[in-house]
């Protein structure tokens, strides 16, 4: 029998706020719901939605597929070289950030990117020529995730460039990213001059290599705590990695002293690092890529273990789902600007970055960055709503990031495709701007939001899935 | 005239809040109409039926959008701005008790409320479907207070609750009371021992009054929403309210309140009903008693007849017969020749009905919108013939306007209009109190009724204002104080529906 007329009443109530001060006033108990149109008002969306609501399958994978992420256990193990180490990679062949995409449709960074990369490999002789293979169809173009990699911006990797290599000692994954090239004139925002191809010659011949040897003399480099206690110092590891980066240069310093490399590659590297405060962004977007990527493949999932950008489309993956993309135009980011320039100006959101938002930090972690609230309304109590609004679409909190201004509260993790469809929170991601023409370099940075199309495509998907 | 309108991007407000807010707005100087919405197709559609549409405008479903028209821009901007003004305030309980993070989906909110036993669902209809099911998938039961709900997402939503021991209560459920709570539309009532299943909220309210104020009280009253009695859903509600209440330790006597249901529905409620082992009251409104049968039945011929012998079984008596007891005396001057007929201005549908039925046999011919006798549909519900009972709860008048128990504008023009008539002998009124109702009902109407008995009396005639007020002393408004009031502006008051109909047959019928 139903136990309705015999527990206490405990109201949820959806709707009219009123209601519930009447249950209220008459010794009910009421928990307010702050309501608005499931998937800002597509209904069908809303009623697929609906049926995966507690759904066995759908819970019980989630479980298996969180478990996974917040154990993954991501360690840096060495550097290497991406034609070499990355699976699947072809001799021709160039990876970018975000979901799919033909030569034509690139963004201008991205383009410029690649024409820079074809420079750097010596396929092409100038830019000129290098658009032209570009566009002949000779080279094979890919996202980095669809080879364990992730790059921010343009993300362009190509075959002889060094990698980072990072392992998920819990499961034995690995995934990989290229080298931060600092600020300015960079191939990730598109630049493709001599400087820019001279940079990526000297990371390829004098930095990996004295990398490689202060990490062969250091042994593994544990991440997640390094970026547990960036968290810590202010960086929300994305944005801002200014304390990582430190906290990487005093890990690596005494072994590169002892490596027995040149103490003119030892100098070198060291002030390249000192003076590239992103220096770990690569390294945490490959650390958080190791983390979903151990959490991905459960069949029925519904926690997203993608979300990237090419510039041009915006696109997220979901564990239960495979390899799919599902993609919507990629927004215009409303940010900060630097001075001279403005919103017109700007690419549409680019780079693998968002990976970190994927994994819980980021944007999702702003309370930990009060540096940089600037970016998010301008007042720490900004920063907090952040956070807190992202506990309403994830999964868990993780308790390995925790942050102090929340009584050291785990950051808001595990996204799940569902609760964003429900409630219309977008994820939020703090991102660099760049500028729409390649080489122009970044020109702001601010607070986008991931599109609802991705989220509402990939239930309507998973309610397939789970009826098939 | 003039029209501006104001979009507030990405901001949600429930159409309850917003008819208040469109009512305040209205009442200000140079105000011609004005209205609040989401911008939703449908809305949109509304707004133009009322004559505010507002052209091409950025604004989709998640923008608030309020159009206003008015006899300069002047005014037009002044009530934009308080429309503004009024939205930025953040409600009481929004700012002290909720704190900044709400739960924002029935899923977290029930993570966060693990012993929650309920849903309580007012969105508007097109979203209402789908949290039911979220709700029934958490294991909540429903009360599905929206309207406009799909029917066969009611069968689907109604199949699912079954097969999971949970219930749904709606759509269109606007009443209900669990253990002594009261949900969306309910009054404030004593416990006691008379269990309640009502396919009508009114009629629920009424039968919940009447036993209050008859000294006994109120284990549970469920609702089913106005379509649960049909084929289509079967009476799946109701079936199981009736073996929940048979169930139910505290109560003794069970009382089903429906308009008549389709024949086979009837069997199957009356075959739960003689099977459920405790003494069961029905009253199939407008219905003839003998189509209900059994042991343990008792057929009612009014909402009123239905308290009454319920109230009589709780305390171990014999049930009384239908005779309605005795009616408030009119005094009143004399009537001019050719005053005969009787116009009623209902808030409550069920009140109307019940009224258009006992009417019906009274008088013969009784004219309205939502007619007991599908043949006596009246052409233009706003055109008032012969004997007419108006329901403006009806879907005609409340497109896009608040509804009459909270709005009184339509009501009263209505009223006065009514009056004007020299053919009027009486005019009934229902005044129904309770949670979610007008805070003060009294207010609004007194002054009309004075107005317009005045006006009548200036012109050599006299008017019976009669109706009956559906509350408790312990409502919000307070009986004692709404009757006082009304009784002070001329309105001769009886006990209920069922008796203010009887009474105004009575005046009229004695002038034929």
């Amino acid at each position: 029998m139903n136990p309705l007329l015999s527990a206490p009443l405990s109201v949820l109530n959806v709707g009219v706020g009123s209601f519930a001060d009447a249950i209220a006033s008459q010794g009910g108990t009421a928990t307010r719901i702050d309501w608005t149109p499931p998937a800002q008002g597509d209904r069908a969306a809303g009623m697929a939605l609906a049926r995966l609501v507690n759904h066995p399958r759908i819970e019980a994978a989630n479980a298996k597929a969180y478990r996974k992420l917040v154990a993954a256990q991501p360690r840096l193990i060495g550097i290497g070289v991406a034609g070499k180490t990355l699976p699947g990679i072809g001799r021709r062949m160039i990876l970018h950030a975000g979901p799919p995409i033909a030569w034509a449709r690139m963004c201008g960074p991205m383009q410029g990117a690649i024409i820079g990369a074809i420079l750097f490999e010596g396929w092409a002789t100038s830019a000129a020529k290098a658009r032209a293979l570009a566009a002949s169809g000779k080279i094979g173009f890919a996202p980095c995730h669809h080879h364990g990699a992730v790059g921010p911006m343009a993300g362009i990797i190509s075959p002889s460039m060094p990698v980072w290599a990072i392992e998920n000692a819990a499961g034995g994954n690995r995934t990989y990213s290229n080298l931060n090239e600092g600020l300015g004139k960079v191939l990730r925002f598109g630049a493709n001059g001599a400087e820019v191809i001279e940079r990526l010659r000297w990371m390829r011949t004098v930095l990996a290599p004295t990398l490689q040897a202060g990490l062969a003399r250091l042994g593994p480099v544990e991440l997640k705590p390094l970026m547990a206690q960036a968290l810590h110092m202010g960086d929300e590891v994305h944005n801002r990695n200014a304390a990582a980066t430190s906290l990487l240069i005093k890990k690596l310093a005494p072994a590169l002293l002892k490596s027995g490399a040149a103490s003119a590659d030892i100098a070198a590297t060291i002030e390249f690092m000192a003076g590239t405060d992103h220096f770990f962004l690569n390294l945490s977007m490959a650390a958080c890529k190791a983390m979903l990527d151990a959490a991905h493949g459960v069949p029925y999932s519904s926690l997203v273990t993608t979300m990237a950008r090419n510039g041009v489309d915006f696109g997220i993956r979901v564990g239960g789902l495979g390899r799919r993309w599902f993609t919507a135009p990629a927004p215009v980011v409303d940010g900060l600007y630097f001075a001279g320039y403005a919103m017109a100006d700007a690419a549409a959101d680019l780079g693998d970055s968002a990976i970190t938002e994927t994994a819980g930090i980021g944007g999702f972690a702003m309370a930990a960055a009060p540096a940089i609230v600037k970016f998010v309304g301008g007042t720490a109590a900004d920063a907090l709503a952040n956070t807190v609004a992202m506990t309403h679409i994830t999964l868990g909190r993780n308790n390995a990031f925790t942050l102090p201004a929340l009584d050291f509260a785990g950051t808001p993790c595990g996204i799940d495709a569902r609760l964003v469809v429900d409630t219309g929170i977008l994820p939020v991601i703090n991102t660099g701007i760049a500028h729409k023409a390649p080489g122009v370099g970044q020109i702001g940075a601010g607070v986008t939001r991931a599109p609802l199309a991705c989220f509402t495509q990939a239930v309507t998907a998973l309610a397939a899935a789970v009826k098939g | 005239m003039v029209s501006a309108t104001r979009i507030f991007p990405n901001l949600y407000r429930d159409s309850i809040s917003l008819m208040q807010l469109s009512a305040v707005l209205a009442a200000r100087p140079g105000i011609d109409n004005v209205s609040a919405v989401m911008a939703t197709p449908a809305n949109l559609a509304l707004l133009a039926e009322a004559g505010l549409a507002p052209g091409r405008v950025a604004a989709g479903p998640n923008d608030l959008l309020i159009v206003a028209r008015g006899k300069d821009s002047a005014a037009v901007t002044a009530a934009l701005d308080a429309a503004a003004a009024e939205i930025a305030r953040p409600t009481v309980a929004a700012a002290g008790v909720a704190g900044p993070s709400l739960p924002r989906s029935l899923r977290s909110a029930r993570l966060q409320v693990p012993a929650a036993n309920l849903a309580l669902v007012s969105t508007p209809g097109e979203y209402a479907a789908a949290e039911a099911m979220k709700a029934l998938r958490l294991g909540l039961n429903v009360m599905l207070f929206s309207d406009n709900v799909d029917l066969d997402d009611e069968v689907a939503l109604k199949r699912l609750a079954k097969a999971r021991g949970l219930m749904v209560m709606g759509p269109d459920c606007g009443t209900a009371i669990v253990n002594g709570v009261p949900l969306g539309f309910a009054n404030a009532v004593r416990r006691g021992a008379i269990g309640v299943v009502g396919a009508s909220g009114t009629g629920t309210q009424q039968v919940t009054c009447l036993v209050h104020r008859l000294g006994a009280g109120i284990s549970h009253a469920i609702g089913t929403g106005g379509h649960d009695l049909s084929r289509r859903v079967g009476g799946i509600t109701m079936v199981q309210g009736i073996r929940a209440l048979a169930a139910d330790q505290a109560t003794k006597v069970i009382v089903l309140i429906s308009k008549p249901p389709a024949p086979e529905v009837a069997r199957a409620v009356l075959k739960a009903a003689r099977n459920c082992g405790k003494p069961v009251v029905v009253n199939f409104i407008g219905a003839a008693p003998d189509s209900v049968r059994g042991q343990n039945l008792h057929v009612a011929a009014t909402l009123d007849h239905a308290a009454r012998v319920a109230v009589a079984l709780a305390q171990g008596g014999a049930p009384p017969g239908p005779d309605l007891g005795q009616l408030p005396p009119v005094r009143l001057g004399p009537m001019a020749a050719g005053q005969r007929y009787v116009r009623g201005l209902y808030s409550g549908g069920t009140f109307c009905y019940e009224a258009s039925a006992m009417l019906g046999a009274a008088l013969g011919t009784v004219w309205s919108n939502a007619p007991v006798d599908p043949r006596r549909r009246l052409g233009d519900a706003r055109k008032s013939k012969g004997h007419t009972l108006i329901d403006l709860g009806d879907d005609a008048f409340t497109r896009g306007h608040p509804h009459p128990m909270i709005d009184f504008r339509l009501r009263n023009e209505r009223l006065l209009r009514e009056a004007e008539d020299a053919e009027v002998a009486a005019i009934v009124l229902d005044v129904v109190l309770g949670f979610g109702a007008h805070p003060d009902p009294a207010a609004e109407l007194a002054p009309v009724i004075e107005k317009a008995r005045a006006t009548v009396r200036r012109r050599g005639r006299e008017i019976a204002v009669v109706g009956f007020v559906c509350g408790t002393e312990l409502d919000p408004q307070g009986l004692d104080r709404q009757a006082n009031a009304l009784r002070s502006a001329g309105m001769i008051l009886t006990e209920s529906n069922a008796q203010a109909a009887r009474l105004a047959a009575s005046i009229a019928g004695g002038r034929r």
